[in-house]
């Protein structure tokens, strides 16, 4: 295969994932966009071990085998609840594979530049291993948390930032020195060092980030995976992997991006970590007594009402309530009653979590809507359910500028008819802040597993 | 303790103070409950039900008094009709009563508990705070009388509520007027709605005009600024230009309307007359008056208490009883409210009553604390519409906050531009020229990844991280190239980065795809 030619079908290739992000636009297209990108995967390998250079295929054959095997279990095997572990787990891979690549492109000896051009590429190749190693070890401390292999609340170090600021010094000095060094074609020393400082640095990094904040965690960790695919696109000459890194960096950025907004937070704030600590005046304390129902009560009030909104959170994924909750609204929806989801961008712990959730036991997507598109309807809805939700219905968003969470855009429930609040017990969100929603007249909490909860709503209301 | 329950005396009072399922209750907690015979029979509750759950039934009422510690009520206490004794000479000396008193009106009563060192606690007297509201009896009455106003009108109306278009012709809504949209007004706005009236709402307080909406009725506006709003969510009386203009609006209003439902009182006043005989002459005849506020006065000139009249062809009801012709159902509710009660006098469910008069609640409950009048209690510290002044200057105090920073405004907006520029400079300044076109490649992927990423439903956020990380598989290219090259170490190096990025393109894909499956509408 000539050189030109390969070069159209890396084209190509492009095309096709660009088409294949914009399928996303919405659900019809989704699909078919996925089998673009599927076809341009195909493109590219194929292309490339069709070169004139490439010999190893039994190694390629192997590998994809495995490695292909390995991906489809855990395509299969994967509960949806579990999607934001999986993600985490499949950066670090894409991380690790960035810092081999550029291990393996260190050490060949067939490069051949010279001056500004070579110290391009050395620049190149330490900037691609470093990418790559913070976003392995991040990625692994964010499966590890979502997991709940490690605590999820924030490892807060005294002097964290002078930490992070001498990592930081610390990988500028080595590159400096690796770049002397490698002139005289040695600096596999520094480079180690620094992939052992990336990998610290990584750590720490998530090590300090709260739970609440893990959509913002797992979108980043998506463009450090982008970026580290650039790099290493830098350090080859292949426009094709820059031009990929690039667009899977960009969406991780805006995803971020749209994850930071929701929450009314600065992106560096929650990088710098340490949620819930920020001085400022103090928070005013909730008070009140709490309204419990039983769940008989519960379908009483649902049978009277006409408009019906769920809000799902982290809760409905940890009881696995998905099931119960779409059986209830079939029920509901049978009685002519108009129900309707309302999903705030942060619920649950990567974005459009909620949306799989529910797209798993089969609610139909028509009706479930974004905050935005809801927010305003509250007023008119006779009642809410809040399932497993804290942070994204706390009124003190809005209305307490000494909250934690001030200026959070949050979903008010509070004010349409009445708000039932399922919850295990009254302990605090994620975020350790108090709900006035709670205590609200119009609210009726009622304690217990969700989805044993909700099992004996369904019961009760079929009876 | 021991708790008695009389047989109610009042003429056609039906209700009972306790049920059978809340009587269990109050057994739980501790107290021995006893009822006199036939207690119940009104509420359509028989004495076997209230014997099945362990309650004691004693045959007549001076044995039962007697006995009881804390004797529950509906009525407030009145001359007996049989035994001809007051019910309050019944009532052991220094002995406890829970009831309606409405010490206001009645103060010959409370003079004479006062005198027997009784202790009164006054169901009409429940503070209105949130935390008072499952004890609150006069809401779920009046949550009652408002439904019951409604159906009382309706059998008095000549006429359907529904408007229908049938072969046999048109047939028009009724229009219903509701005066006070107090709990009972609420209640009756409900429905009158739900049988499909055409309903308008007033009231004196600006904060109910969201609650009439929600109830989907018209709030008929004003053209005249008060605040109607008293302390405790009450109304007060107002001015007497608001009440003119008010009386012009129903004046126009009872031209129009075939129902008018009032439940305008303010505590301890008598009912201010909204209604003239004018007003009814002007209605069309067979419309229907409720007057919920018959008990203080009436609302309307011609109401006559507890009596239905027919004046100038508009039927008038007067009934002060409506809670109990839904007797059984408004025995319930006020038998838990007590027992809710109950619960906040013995928190430590041992059967004994503490009257603590430190806590809110208790303390503008109880009216009369062994002998020692204690009403009209301080007045309670919220009213129930927000006070608007005291978010603004938090807010302003935050924006101060913020304003210092340590880089001026202007400068803080253009320094990423400017970072972007310089560095952008210094990578032209010495990248050779093979560098920069890789670097145009770059730039203008990442601007078609913005705008494509931002058309991305917010739904699909998942499958697009899922099917992204997919594709960041890309990087197989990297250990593509390098495979070929000469060396084991960078073999299994970019061998390993192989394996790696297949498992990320095949698991990535595939999870992408049984997602996108699931989506359906």
């Amino acid at each position: 295969m000539s050189q030109s030619l390969v070069t159209m079908s890396y084209i190509v290739a492009t095309i096709l994932f660009i088409l294949s992000l914009s399928g996303l636009s919405n659900q019809e297209t989704a699909r078919r966009g996925n089998y673009y990108g599927m076809l341009g995967m195909a493109i590219a390998i194929i292309a490339t071990a069709l070169n004139g250079s490439f010999n190893a295929y039994a190694i390629l054959i192997i590998a994809l085998l495995v490695g292909g095997a390995i991906g489809m279990k855990a395509a299969f095997k994967v509960e949806m609840t579990q999607m934001p572990e999986l993600v985490a787990i499949m950066h670090s891979l894409v991380g690790m594979a960035a810092v081999l690549v550029g291990y393996a492109n260190f050490m060949d000896p067939t490069a051949s530049l010279a001056g500004v051009e070579k110290t391009i590429h050395e620049v190149e190749i330490y900037v691609g291993i470093l990418i790559g190693a913070v976003t392995f070890s991040g990625s692994v401390i964010a499966f590890g948390k979502l997991s709940e292999r490690i605590s999820g609340k924030p490892l807060l170090l005294p002097g964290r930032h002078w930490f992070n600021l001498g990592l930081l010094m610390g990988a500028i000095f080595l590159g400096w020195l690796f770049l002397h060094q490698a002139e005289t074609g040695e600096g596999i020393v520094p480079l180690l060092i620094m992939t052992a400082i990336a990998l610290v640095f990584g750590v720490h990094m998530v090590m300090a980030i709260g739970g609440a904040d893990m959509p913002v965690v797992i979108s980043m960790l998506n463009s450090y995976s982008g970026w580290a695919a650039a790099a290493t696109g830098f350090m080859l000459s292949n426009d094709l992997l820059i031009v990929t890194g690039a667009l899977v960096g960009s969406s991780g950025a805006i995803l971020s991006y749209i994850m930071c907004r929701a929450m009314n937070r600065n992106f560096i704030s929650v990088i710098a970590g340490g949620f819930g600590t920020a001085s400022g005046g103090e928070a005013a304390a909730i008070e009140g007594e709490v309204q419990p129902v039983d769940a008989a009560e519960t379908a009483q009030i649902l049978l009277a009402a006409k408009d019906i909104v769920i809000i799902p959170g982290y809760g409905m994924a940890v009881a696995q309530a998905q099931h119960t909750v779409n059986e209830i609204t079939k029920l509901l929806k049978e009685k002519g009653k108009k129900v309707r989801f309302a999903i705030h961008p942060v619920a649950g712990r990567m974005p459009g979590h909620m949306n799989v959730l529910l797209a798993e036991a089969k609610v139909p997507y028509d009706i479930v809507f974004e905050m935005d598109e809801v927010n305003e309807d509250f007023p008119h809805v006779d009642v809410s359910i809040v399932i497993g939700a804290n942070d994204i219905v706390n009124p003190s968003a809005l209305n307490d500028p000494n909250s934690p969470i001030a200026g959070m855009p949050v979903l008010e429930c509070w004010k349409g008819g009445t708000t039932i609040v399922l919850k295990r017990s009254m302990a605090s969100g994620y975020a350790g802040v108090g709900n006035p929603l709670f205590v609200m007249d119009n609210t009726r909490m009622l304690f217990g597993d969700a989805n044993a909860t909700l099992q004996e709503v369904l019961k009760a209301l079929k009876g | 303790m021991k708790i008695g329950i009389p047989k109610e005396i009042h003429e056609g009072e039906q209700r009972v103070a306790t049920t059978p399922e809340a009587a269990a209750q109050i057994i739980k907690m501790g107290f021995s409950v006893s009822i006199e015979s036939g207690a119940g029979v009104g509420a359509n509750i028989s004495d076997e039900a209230y014997k099945a759950v362990g309650v004691e039934v004693v045959a007549d009422a001076k044995t039962l008094w007697k006995q009881a510690d804390i004797v529950m009520k509906v009525r407030a206490p009145e001359q007996h009709p049989e035994l001809a004794i007051d019910e309050v000479e019944m009532l052991s000396q220094g002995g406890r009563l829970i009831s309606f008193i409405w010490p206001a009106q009645n103060e010959a009563l409370m003079q004479k508990l006062a005198a027997k060192q009784a202790t009164v606690l006054a169901m009409d007297s429940v503070p209105r705070i949130s935390r008072a509201q499952k004890l609150d009896a006069l809401s779920s009455m009046a949550n009652i009388a408002g439904y019951r106003a409604l159906i009382e009108a309706a059998q008095h109306f000549g006429r359907f509520f529904t408007g229908q278009i049938t072969a046999a012709g048109k047939i028009p809504p009724a229009k219903v007027l509701v005066i006070g949209a107090g709990v009972a007004g609420l209640a009756a706005i409900g429905t009158a709605k739900g049988m499909g009236a055409i309903v308008r709402a007033f009231d004196t307080r600006p904060e109910v005009k969201e609650q009439i909406e929600s109830m989907d009725a018209e709030f008929l506006m004003l053209d005249f600024k008060e605040e109607g709003s008293g302390t405790g969510g009450y109304a007060k009386t107002m001015s007497k230009e608001f009440i003119e203009a008010e009386m012009a609006l129903f004046a126009r209003q009872a031209m129009d309307v075939d129902i008018i439902v009032t439940t305008a009182l303010i505590p301890g006043k008598p009912a201010p007359k909204l209604i003239t005989e004018g007003m009814v002459k002007s209605m069309k005849p067979g419309s229907v008056i409720v007057d919920l506020a018959a008990e203080q006065g009436g609302n309307c000139e011609l109401t006559e208490k507890d009596r239905v009249m027919v004046k100038h062809g508009v039927t008038i009801i007067g009934y002060t009883n409506l809670p109990s012709r839904l007797a059984n159902q408004s025995s319930q509710l006020y038998a838990t409210n007590l027992r809710h009660l109950l619960t906040e006098l013995c928190p430590e469910k041992n059967g004994e009553i503490n009257v603590n008069m430190d806590d809110e609640v208790i303390r503008g409950t109880t009216v009369i604390k062994e002998g020692n009048i204690t009403w009209p209690p301080p007045p309670p510290k919220l009213s129930a519409a927000p006070a608007p002044q005291t978010e603004a200057p938090a807010y302003a105090a935050v924006l101060e906050q913020q304003k210092k920073s340590i880089i001026p405004a202007p400068v803080k907006q253009f320094l990423p531009l400017i970072i972007g520029g310089v560095a952008l400079f210094g990578i032209g300044f010495v990248a050779p020229a093979s560098f920069m076109s890789h670097f145009t490649v770059f730039v203008l992927a990442c601007f078609i990844g913005y705008q494509v990423i931002w058309n991305v439903s917010p739904s699909l956020h998942t499958p697009l991280m899922s099917v992204t990380n997919a594709i960041s598989g890309i990087i197989v290219i990297g250990a593509l190239v390098q495979i070929s090259a000469p060396g084991d170490l960078i073999r299994i190096l970019a061998g390993l980065a192989l394996l790696i990025a297949s498992i990320n393109i095949v698991g990535g894909f595939l999870v992408t795809r049984r997602m996108l499956e699931m989506f359906r509408k």
